[in-house]
């Protein structure tokens, strides 16, 4: 249950990021490369138009949104892939064998996935700001909510992980419940645009808060207050990490 | 006073699907020793071993490793123990020497790069280990766990088949090793399909089947008392029984294959050998044979003949065999 094999967490860590480095192309190229196409696409659709509502380029108002949206999908991408082909090879059981805490084994994925999340978000900002008027006014801000939808995701990859007895099972998570929530969170317009209905059931989605604090750290101006969404994206990271450590601990879906 | 490396009392597992695979078993092994625990397919060794390992729940019961208890003090006790399972596991995205690397990790242990070289050299890895793992051979990724299970030096080594598709030669090489390492104190634990090998390596055997211990001995005393010794006189073609014979033979419980008779030498602690006595009443009986000899059953005899007691016995409780 508590901290017991530092090395071995360290270990784990170290092995899950070798294991998305190995397979760059697809972990960290393939994001950017499709946040470029989104890019393109959206620019010479949208032209020179502005947002509604908060009066900033879409642009500028698109980058940081397809950034966030790329770390979240990178971070549950990364332990989910890990758990299920862990499962489906039978390596699983080296985890279970081996004397890690609970606490330790969820910290390792958890941080491998904010890793990942955080080298794919440079790639992108690296490859995108340059085209942008693209400013970093709440760099705290910008961070914090990276690392905590990274954490949040990668929770999420965990549980999906280990409720999954199949690939299958882990691509109807993916694209029937990741994806559209990532996609319809304001990533690519504001919530403002929404019709009422949709607003207030957007107010449940800790995914809009995520991605509109992030915008928020660095354009300024967001749809929702940051003091509101900082306490949303928190309690939802806390929550999700319980979940990780406790069904962890109890081998849910893992052990027989 | 026996140091145990590993003691197991009333072990029981009940899967979901209502499968009573473990139904009270207790074993002790003692420390250094080389034990071996058999069984047939679906006896509940791999569900033993597998709670051993923490991948499998336990029912009722407890475990102790080393006087500790396993299930209390999870963490210490799997340092000590290493695994190798019955079914070939291997990570796809690394080659034999990180896997080794992050496997000694993963057990709280800095990487000891010679005794790493040293099991891929050991275990015919050397030259592969640059290669993924999903480049090996059926054989080669079985020789992988062995080493994933020896690289954080554990006193216990729990090995669950691990000889299954690695050829005879290998395997000789194999057993050296861990005849090696056995000198050197450390217990291992063994399920085998191959009986001659536990009989070979073994000094301490425990029999289950269907969820429970049906002989538990040291492997000399279960060869001596329980291994059967019979006296074999050939009399060429249609040889048969009369009930005369039968009676007069009892002692021995005759039984013909139709070319002679074979006679159960029994074993007597402290007496002499029942084969004088059987010879004269054969002798006095046919007359003198065209040839005989004595066979000696092995364990796979043993193996067979108390795992069918068994099948005949479905409600008995767990009992030690008496010779």
């Amino acid at each position: 249950m508590w901290p017991v094999n530092p090395r071995g967490c360290w270990t784990l860590f170290v092995r899950e990021s070798h294991r998305f480095m190995k397979v760059k192309m697809q972990t960290i190229v393939a994001p950017a490369l499709t946040a470029v196409l989104y890019l393109m696409v959206f620019h010479y659709a949208m032209g020179e138009r502005s947002v509604p509502g908060l009066s900033v380029p879409y642009f500028d108002f698109l980058i940081p949104g397809l950034v966030m949206m790329s770390m979240l999908q990178n971070a549950f991408a990364n332990t989910s892939s890990s758990i299920i082909v862990g499962k489906v090879m039978n390596v699983h059981i080296y985890l279970l064998m081996a004397p890690l805490s609970a606490i330790e084994a969820i910290a390792a994925f958890l941080a491998a996935a904010v890793l990942r999340a955080l080298i794919v978000a440079a790639v992108l900002l690296a490859v995108l700001a340059p085209f942008s008027s693209l400013g970093f006014q709440h760099i705290g801000l910008i961070l914090f909510y990276g690392v905590c939808g990274s954490i949040l995701m990668g929770g999420f990859g965990i549980i999906g992980g280990m409720w999954s007895k199949k690939f299958d099972d882990m691509a109807l998570i993916s694209n029937f419940l990741i994806m559209p929530l990532t996609f319809l969170s304001g990533v690519f317009y504001s919530v403002k645009q929404l019709p009422p209905l949709w607003q207030q059931i957007n107010a449940f989605n800790p995914f809009f808060y995520l991605i509109d604090g992030f915008r928020y750290g660095f354009i300024g101006v967001g749809d929702t207050n940051p003091m509101t969404a900082i306490w949303v994206v928190l309690t939802a990271t806390i929550v999700c990490m319980v979940a990780c450590w406790y069904l962890w601990l109890i081998g849910w879906k893992l052990k027989e | 006073m026996v140091e145990f490396a590993l003691q197991v009392k009333g072990l029981t597992k009940s899967y979901a699907n209502g499968k009573q695979a473990l139904k009270g078993v207790s074993l002790e092994v003692p420390a250094g020793s080389f034990y071996a625990l058999l069984g047939p397919n679906g006896a509940g060794k791999s569900t033993l071993i597998n709670i051993l390992a923490d991948i499998v729940r336990p029912g009722e019961g407890s475990a102790t490793l080393f006087g500790h208890d396993l299930f209390a003090d999870r963490a210490w006790c799997k340092r000590r123990m290493g695994v190798v399972p019955q079914e070939v596991a291997f990570d796809p995205f690394f080659n034999p020497r990180e896997v080794l690397k992050i496997s000694s990790g993963m057990f709280g242990v800095k990487p000891d790069m010679a005794w790493i070289d040293e099991l891929l050299a050991r275990l015919e890895l050397t030259e592969h280990c640059g290669k993924n793992t999903r480049q090996l051979s059926g054989g080669m990724r079985r020789r992988l766990l062995v080493a994933q299970a020896l690289v954080h030096k554990p006193p216990l080594v729990i090995l669950d088949e691990p000889t299954a598709g690695v050829d005879v030669e290998l395997r000789r090489r194999l057993w050296d090793f861990m005849r090696e390492l056995n000198a050197a104190g450390t217990t291992i634990l063994l399920t085998t399909h191959y009986l001659e090998e536990a009989e070979e390596l073994c000094d301490h055997v425990t029999i289950v089947d269907k969820g429970k211990v049906v002989a538990d001995r040291p492997m000399r005393e279960l060869m001596r008392e329980v291994a059967g010794r019979y006296l074999w006189l050939s009399y060429g073609e249609s040889f048969v029984l009369s009930e005369d014979d039968e009676v007069a033979l009892a002692a021995f419980q005759p039984r013909t294959n139709g070319r002679g008779v074979s006679l159960t030498l029994r074993h007597v602690e402290g007496a002499a050998s029942s084969f004088h006595a059987a010879y004269e009443a054969a002798v006095t009986r046919f007359g003198p044979p065209q040839d005989a000899g004595i066979r000696q059953e092995d364990l796979e005899d043993v193996f067979i003949r108390l795992t069918h007691e068994h099948d005949e016995q479905p409600n008995a409780d767990q009992t030690k065999v008496n010779a």
